[in-house]
């Protein structure tokens, strides 16, 4: 019997080139080390990307990979799980790839429930043509084709999600590997359209966006990692978020010794789709970031399934078209 | 009573009505009569853009042309012999198409002031000399159909839409035509509604008798059209639609693969999506994907993962795959793109036919992005030509263009149904085994190493063992296919590119001349939807002693090996076409040779009367003797 795989075993020759430093390093070896982790089969994995320094993952990746255009890759992707629907399909996107030229193309796979694991790395600007704004940036984002500070209110990736209809909404940090690591197993284990938003750093373009909530030192207070059934505390137990039923918003409370009681904070619940839109629409500072599997619905039948009209493999055929082409009326012409 | 015994061996009927009377079924229907009475014929609708506008008005009437024989039948038509017409806005817009004599059958319930005004008429036509030059007659189709189902329990609405059947009952007699088989078929299709049925089988039949018993003062003529000398063997009636998606099943089944059809609604390619979609058990899935743009993508995802990709659309819907389509030369992934012309641009003539998106598929993409280019000739010749397309895109390793056109794709004609045993198997590069080697290099060499005569590089799809690579649509190195930004890699790149579409020319059939003479004064060349009516120009100019020739052409990029020798040899080239001049100025762009472009566009096909008389204006003085005659004294 082989060895199993290592991450190691997960990179390709080529030379890795992203700038130092980017995030996008970060994430490539959480992705490594979860192929290993989960025994992903090299053969029967592949990646798919769009354009953008996001998308060059594919060639880094040492399983079956297509760099296709420029936002297209959901399509691609649904596409090739309808011609093979065993294979293991990862899509690789970023924030202008899969939220601008390709919003909809995210859309349609999305809420189609195709059988792939999305994961859009958002560094809330576009890296690969040098740093313009993107739908992610906050107004006010400074870049050569916004010198003043963009003026158009961003979209929040995972809200789009849950909008569209994605049954499984996750998110996670580049550079928190262990944490990012749970989330992709989770992603890959969902039957479905499995959506990942990732904070990715983009030290060129636009260094420490996140850091507000990424930094070690704030972390604790300024992050919530939710996990289904339990309550949702952070800042290491001393605060919770409860619900006030008046004003249908969610509030941080202080839990504990002149706090309220722990019973007043809400049990995390993945399946409830109010509770996710909720949680993504906590505004920063006064809340925390919420990461971890924030919806996940009960399993639905993806897309694949059954397109090929319940035939047992693509293209598995029933009839002859020598017999299809005398389907309707016939007559025949006798000789002489 | 004596029979009609048209001229040329063959009439041409034209239905005419709002969009719901009903006069496509009633077309389609006797169009089957047709076939079964052994006649060949050509079937052209002209359907309104609208889908249901408003009754009684001009821009809502919806026609239905047939022109049958006993003789080969090349088009639906030039003119109408046989116009009838269901309401005032019918006889107003057809009435320009009828030369002088022809039989005009009017339905008279709906000539009154209120669809005068409907149809912007200011008097009753019937009454101002307008119809002088024709023989009328007036039926009041909207009662006699009443009266006749009145007892069927329909409403008086359902009974008004069973005029069509009385309208067929009529021509049926008309045609001398047996009733059985349209009986059968009512029997069949309104099983489920059985006052429906008992309505149309009443209207039918009382259409029939009354035709017969002619209760009018003019009488109505009966017509003879004998059966058409036709090859001996099973014929069907078949659209350019149903021919191409049986075609695409045939190419999945020849190749031994599934075939994923993904496609966004455009008229006039919708059909091609429907048909299709009932063809699950033929391995063909149908993907109705979120614009054009994702299906051609899913189409070249399916590609990757084995499965043949097709996509098809109409020109504005080609323009937005034009991206992907370069991926997948990039990549070298087959495709097909199937694209059914209409008017254009921009939105332009949806339901009009028009041949006017061959630079697209030839010079319309950016960068130097070559692709093979086939166009079909006709309804029945759609089927091979997917069976071709699928080969070269297998064979090849590449995107090719598929054109055919809103006249192809809705038009209908006998075909000689095909024997699948007389196709050879489409064959495919094979993959390589995975090498027994620690050099990353020596896998990726197996994977783009190409076949030398057709450059089309082994179908390696995920999931096959050992064979994992990575590529995408940045330029790849020619043996690794890893990525390259090298010069002279990019150069050698490009021209493989080109060479490896040149190829394709080694494989297709050397280039025939259908009609009269290997080399002459004038050749008439064609390419796709115009080939029936080039047909029948140029056999009748050969009639008035003209030796002219017909050239069609199938491949347009490339073109045949032999086209440019082939074309030296005659004094003139024709070329009707329907766009400004876009064959014309390929044929100048590949062989320099110059042609008199005879081009039309005003969403109409061609008449033969058209390009007869171009024939004759360009037809060489010197060449034009008294051929028969001084041929047959030297014998
Ligand atoms: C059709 C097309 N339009 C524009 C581009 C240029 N382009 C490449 S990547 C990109 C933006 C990428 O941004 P994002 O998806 O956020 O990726 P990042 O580089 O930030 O990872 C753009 C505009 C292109 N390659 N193709
Ligand atoms: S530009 Fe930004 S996103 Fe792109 S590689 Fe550099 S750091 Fe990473
Ligand atoms: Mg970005």
């Amino acid at each position: 019997m082989t060895a199993p795989l290592t991450a190691k075993d997960f990179a390709t020759d080529q030379e890795v080139r992203w700038c130092p430093g980017c995030g996008d390093y970060a994430i490539l070896k959480a992705v490594q080390k979860t192929l290993a982790d989960i025994g992903a089969n090299p053969d029967e994995t592949v990646f798919v990307s769009g354009i953008g320094c996001s998308s060059r993952f594919p060639y880094y990746v040492k399983s079956y990979g297509f760099h296709t255009i420029h936002g297209r890759a959901p399509a691609f992707a649904t596409g090739l799980k309808l011609a093979n629907p065993d294979l293991d399909v990862w899509v690789v996107t970023g924030d202008g790839d899969g939220l601008s030229i390709g919003g909809n193309h995210l859309l349609h796979a999305l809420r189609r429930n195709v059988n792939v694991q999305v994961l859009l790395f958002n560094n809330e600007i576009y890296g690969l043509t040098k740093g313009q704004y993107s739908p992610t940036s906050r107004i006010g984002t400074r870049s050569p084709s916004s010198p003043k500070g963009s003026i158009d209110a961003p979209v929040s990736p995972c809200l789009f999600a849950l909008g569209a209809g994605a049954k499984f909404i996750a998110r996670g940090i580049d550079t928190d590997a262990k944490h990012l690591g749970e989330t992709l197993k989770a992603a890959h284990a969902f039957e479905g359209a499995a959506f990942v938003e990732i904070f990715q750093n983009c030290i060129v373009y636009n260094a420490d966006v996140f850091s507000s909530f990424t930094e070690k030192k704030v972390a604790d207070d300024a992050q919530i990692h939710v996990e289904h059934g339990k309550p949702l505390l952070f800042a290491k137990g001393a605060k919770g978020l409860r619900f006030n039923p008046q004003t249908f918003r969610l509030e941080v409370a202080a839990v504990g010794e002149g706090g309220v009681p722990q019973t007043d904070i809400l049990v995390h619940d993945e399946t409830n789709p109010a509770l996710a839109q909720l949680l993504l629409s906590m505004p920063q500072p006064d809340f925390p970031v919420a990461l971890g599997v924030i919806y996940r619905a009960p399993a639905a039948a993806a897309f694949e399934k059954g397109f090929w009209a319940g035939r047992a493999r693509p293209g598995e055929r029933a009839g002859r078209v020598a017999d299809a082409l005398r389907r309707g009326s016939v007559w025949t012409k006798k000789a002489g | 009573m004596t029979k009609i015994r048209p001229e040329h061996q063959s009439i041409v009927v034209r239905f005419a009505g709002d969009s719901g009377d009903g006069v496509q079924l009633l077309g389609a229907q006797f169009a089957e009569s047709t076939a079964l009475a052994g006649a060949d014929f050509a079937t052209f609708p002209d359907f309104p853009a609208e889908i249901r506008a408003p009754v009684g008005t001009t821009f809502g009437v919806s026609a239905f042309q047939i022109n049958l024989g006993a003789r080969r039948i090349a088009t639906a038509g030039d003119a109408p012999d046989v116009l009838v017409a269901f309401n005032p806005a019918a006889l107003k817009v057809n009435l320009p198409l009828l030369p002088k004599g022809a039989l005009v059958i009017l339905n008279t319930d709906e000539f009154n002031e209120r669809n005068f005004a409907k149809a912007n008429i200011r008097a009753d036509p019937r009454e101002t000399g307008a119809l002088a030059d024709y023989q009328v007659i007036e039926i009041p189709i909207k009662a006699l159909t009443l009266e006749a189902v009145k007892d069927s329990g329909l409403s008086r609405r359902d009974a008004e839409r069973c005029k069509n059947f009385w309208a067929l009952g009529a021509i049926l007699w008309m045609f001398g035509r047996d009733r059985a088989p349209m009986e059968a078929w009512i029997n069949r299709k309104f099983a489920k509604a059985p006052d429906v049925l008992a309505g149309n089988l009443a209207a039918l039949h009382a259409g029939h008798a009354y035709a017969e018993t002619a209760e009018l003062s003019a009488e109505i003529p009966q017509f003879e059209i004998g059966a058409a000398p036709m090859s001996p063997g099973d014929y069907r009636s078949i659209t350019g639609a149903e021919a191409l998606a049986l075609g695409l099943a045939a190419a999945g089944e020849l190749a031994d693969k599934p075939v994923l059809f993904c496609s966004y609604p455009i008229t006039p390619a919708s059909p091609l999506l429907h048909h299709l979609s009932r063809m699950g058990d033929l391995g063909v899935a149908t993907f109705q994907a979120e614009d054009e743009i994702a299906a051609a993508c899913a189409a070249i995802g399916a590609s990757y993962g084995g499965a043949i990709g097709v996509t098809s659309s109409s020109g504005p819907g080609i323009a937005l795959k034009t991206e992907a389509i370069g991926l997948a030369i990039a990549a070298e992934l087959p495709l097909v793109v199937v694209n059914s012309q209409r008017g254009g641009p921009s939105t332009g003539l949806p339901t009009k036919t028009e041949q006017s998106d061959l630079y697209q598929a030839v010079y319309g993409r950016n960068a130097d992005a070559p692709v093979p280019v086939i166009a079909a000739a006709g309804p029945g010749d759609c089927f091979d030509a997917a069976i071709e397309a699928t080969r070269v895109a297998l064979r090849h390793m590449t995107p090719v263009f598929l054109l055919t056109d809103g006249y192809i794709a809705n038009a209908a004609g006998p075909w000689a149904i095909p024997d699948m045993a007389d196709y050879e198997p489409i064959l495919h590069n094979a993959p390589p085994q995975a090498p027994d080697s620690d050099d990353p290099a020596d896998l990726k060499r197996a994977i783009w190493a190409r076949d030398p005569e057709s450059l089309g590089r082994p179908w390696v799809a995920p999931g096959m063992k050992g064979l994992a690579h990575r590529i995408g649509g940045l330029e790849k190195d020619i043996e690794t296919g890893d990525i390259s930004y090298e010069a002279a890699n990019h150069q050698a790149m490009t021209e493989l590119r080109a060479r490896k579409v040149a190829s394709v020319a080694k494989f297709i059939r050397p280039q025939e001349v259908e009609q009269g003479p290997e080399r002459g004064p004038l050749a008439v060349v064609g390419w796709g939807s115009t080939h029936g009516v080039i047909w029948r120009a140029v056999e009748a100019a050969r009639k008035e002693g003209l030796d002219a020739a017909q050239i069609h052409l199938r491949w347009l990029n490339p073109l045949p090996d032999n086209l440019g020798a082939l074309l030296r040899g005659y004094e003139r080239v024709l070329l009707p076409e329907m766009n400004m001049g876009q064959c014309a100025t390929l044929l100048r762009d590949r062989l320099e040779i110059g042609v008199i472009p005879l081009n039309k566009v005003s969403g109409q096909p061609f008449k033969i009367a058209e390009i007869l008389d171009a024939i004759r204006a360009h037809y060489p003085a010197a060449a034009r003797t008294p051929k028969p005659a001084a041929v047959g004294a030297a014998q």
